[in-house]
């Protein structure tokens, strides 16, 4: 059984966004425009974060992008009362629309704040509609929503192996973002598997987790010389 | 014959007692109206939330919880003042609880249910709140929230109507309107010292189980907080800090009511001095309990130093929420402290005061805990200030008006004191309390024996 896994090389990003557009456009996440960003309720499934650090003119900018971590122990599946999220047998953390009440325990449960909820119903500009992605769901007001590692790629990619009567291969199933980085600073795999380069990567000592103290064994690693 | 007619040659208790029964003033009426429009214009309001979403809310992210999550806490904290305090006070046999124990235990029933459907007006989707029944997940806090308050509800209403039968047979047995009302309510109870026996049995198991389901409320409640990594929403302290400040809350809700019903009703002979002196009294120590518990949270959460907790407690302590802060500060701990610690500031007036900024400083204990953690995620974020919008306020507004309709209405149907319990304290109690004492006292050794 895979479990699927994500490493995020800071030392590669530059903060180009590519991957936020990417995963916009291909999970048919809502385009809030001005006013969501005015009223902070812009929908991410994934976030470039900028932090910035120190004092003029020792001051560093640093770009972490954020997806879901798909955390091993998620504190947003124990929270939820209706299992409308929850963690699939290959480790995927998944929420389903239909169920959610809403009541977005979950998103206060979460540490990192991954998860985001439809304030209003989504809209699209009327350019991008044509672009829509037929396979995901296109989410009601009211529910939250969140990265799922692009699920549904892992559907299409099984699916086909299984057509072409071979194993599923690494590079069969790569989510958006990682698709779309220009500078080839997300990797995604299976953390199980040795072969996988994510199994690899992990092992290097700039690997490191998001709040890693907290116990929530998140399976979304970043490497990085300076923390 | 009108009803009035009926209870002219009653004694003095059943009198005054059953007067708002059959009588209705103009300031009544006016009241009603008022306080209907406003519950009707955040009927309105809550319209508009269904039709257009929670997008009408000043919530946003990080900012998930807003006023309805705070009202909920605030509403099912206020529902402590009546069961809980009213059970303590029986079982202690606190003689002067007489005149109390009815007003308080429906502002609990009353108020449960205005708190109980505010994370319902808070819910995305509240067209699928069953799915909480159907689809309930054992783990979440949320349905173990579902389970105590559902049970609380039930218990505390049972303990309401209880100890009321007696005074529904009475009023059935004198015709009062509407007849068919009471006759039901009364179910056949016909006041004999057996029946009486019994009753008093009941109700003595019934304080006895609605303690504990109570401190379960407001602990569950806590741990919905509590059982999250926020900083300082995961305290161990939460569960017994929730409920001490519910009591607290409950006990200030009672005092207002009781200073409103007094004068409103001509209560005076029954609401006296040393019924405000006594829930003065209480209303310190649970002042100084408050204080404690916060004093030993912050210092916790400010000692240990770790980052992300700092980042809330500085917002509070000297940030964007400084002034909700120390206003509760200042209406939980220096008020109610500086009138009640003195005799001459404990009577009607100084402690319905001191209760009015008991209600207000808790009410900003929730926002306090609510918001600024909320918007001070782990991961540092754009956040934006939360501003309620008009809607959240309006159905604020609505729920607050609408618990005093109903409690309006209510002692318009029911004796707001215990009308039998007043007549066992006169016939019965004064003799047994006399006795009690002398129970406590050395017996008597005759000399030369």
């Amino acid at each position: 059984m895979p479990r699927w896994g994500m490493v995020i090389d800071l030392d590669r990003c530059n903060g180009c966004q590519a991957c936020e557009i990417a995963c916009r456009v291909e999970n048919n996440v809502p385009v809030g425009g001005p006013q969501a960003a005015r009223e902070n309720r812009t929908i991410f499934w994934m976030q470039v974060v900028a932090t910035t650090h120190g004092d003029w003119p020792d001051v560093r900018t640093r770009f972490l992008p954020r997806p879901c971590m798909h955390c091993d122990r998620p504190p947003c599946t124990a929270v939820c009362p209706v299992r409308a999220t929850v963690i699939d047998a290959e480790g995927i953390v998944a929420q389903v629309y239909p169920r959610c009440i809403g009541c977005r325990y979950c998103a206060n449960a979460c540490p990192y704040t991954a998860k985001s909820f439809n304030w209003v119903r989504p809209s699209y500009p009327e350019s991008t509609q044509p672009m829509l992605n037929p396979d995901v769901s296109i989410r009601p007001a009211g529910v939250i929503e969140k990265c799922t590692f692009c699920h549904h790629r892992l559907q299409k990619a099984r699916d086909q192996a299984r057509a072409e009567e071979r194993p599923l291969r690494e590079e069969d199933y790569v989510p958006a973002c990682a698709d779309a980085c220009p500078t080839g600073a997300i990797t995604f795999g299976d953390l199980d598997n040795p072969e996988h380069r994510v199994a690899q990567q992990v092992q290097d000592p700039r690997a490191f987790r998001l709040l890693e103290e907290l116990g929530t064994h998140p399976k979304v690693y970043y490497l990085a010389e300076e923390r | 014959m009108s009803d009035e007619i009926k209870i002219a040659h009653l004694s003095q208790d059943e009198r005054v007692l059953l007067r708002p029964l059959v009588r209705t003033t103009r300031w009544f009426w006016i009241w009603f109206a008022l306080l209907s429009a406003v519950t009707a214009w955040g009927a309105f309001a809550y319209y508009l939330q269904l039709r257009r979403g929670l997008g009408v809310t000043g919530l946003n992210t990080p900012e998930y919880w807003g006023i309805y999550i705070i009202c909920f806490v605030f509403f099912i904290g206020i529902s402590h003042a009546g069961t809980l305090i009213s059970a303590i006070l029986r079982l202690s046999k606190a003689e002067w609880r007489r005149a109390i124990t009815r007003s308080a235990e429906f502002i609990t029933v009353l108020v449960i249910a205005f708190g109980a459907v505010q994370p319902v007006l808070d819910l995305g989707r509240p067209d699928r709140v069953l799915y909480v029944i159907v689809n309930g997940q054992p783990w979440s806090p949320l349905l173990w929230d579902v389970c105590s308050i559902g049970l609380y509800f039930t218990a505390s209403s049972i303990y309401l109507y209880v100890p009321m039968i007696p005074d529904l047979a009475r009023i059935r047995d004198l015709q009062i309107r509407p007849t068919w009302l009471y006759w039901f309510l009364a179910i056949g109870y016909h006041d004999t010292p057996r029946a009486r026996q019994t009753l008093q049995k009941i109700i003595a198991v019934l304080a006895v189980a609605v303690i504990p389901i109570a401190v379960s409320v407001h602990t569950v409640i806590a741990w919905i907080f509590a059982l999250t990594l926020r900083p300082m929403w995961h305290s161990t302290i939460f569960g017994p800090y929730f409920v001490v400040g519910a009591i607290y809350s409950g006990i200030a809700a009672l005092i207002i009511a009781m200073a409103v019903l007094r004068r409103v009703y001509r209560l005076e002979a029954y609401f006296k001095n040393i019924h405000f002196n006594n829930m003065g009294l209480l209303l310190l120590v649970m002042s100084l309990l408050w204080t404690y518990f916060t004093f030993a949270e912050y210092l916790t959460a400010w000692y240990g130093g770790e980052e992300a907790e700092l980042a809330t407690l500085w917002s509070k302590l000297t940030g964007a929420y400084a002034f909700s802060f120390w206003l509760m500060v200042v209406s939980c701990f220096v008020v109610p402290l500086a009138l009640m610690s003195r005799q001459a500031t404990r009577g009607p007036g100084g402690t319905t005061i001191a209760s009015a900024f008991v209600v207000l400083g808790m009410w900003l204990e929730r926002f306090n805990i609510v918001v600024p953690t909320s918007v001070h995620p782990r991961i540092e974020m754009a956040s934006a200030l939360y501003h309620p919008s008009w809607v959240e306020l309006s159905i604020m507004a609505a729920t607050f008006s609408g618990f005093i309709l109903v409690y309006m209405v209510a002692t318009k149907f029911f004796p707001i004191i215990s009308l039998w319990e007043i007549q066992e304290g006169r016939e019965e109690a004064v003799h047994e309390v006399a006795e009690r004492v002398a129970s406590y006292l050395p017996d008597k050794v005759e000399v030369g024996t």
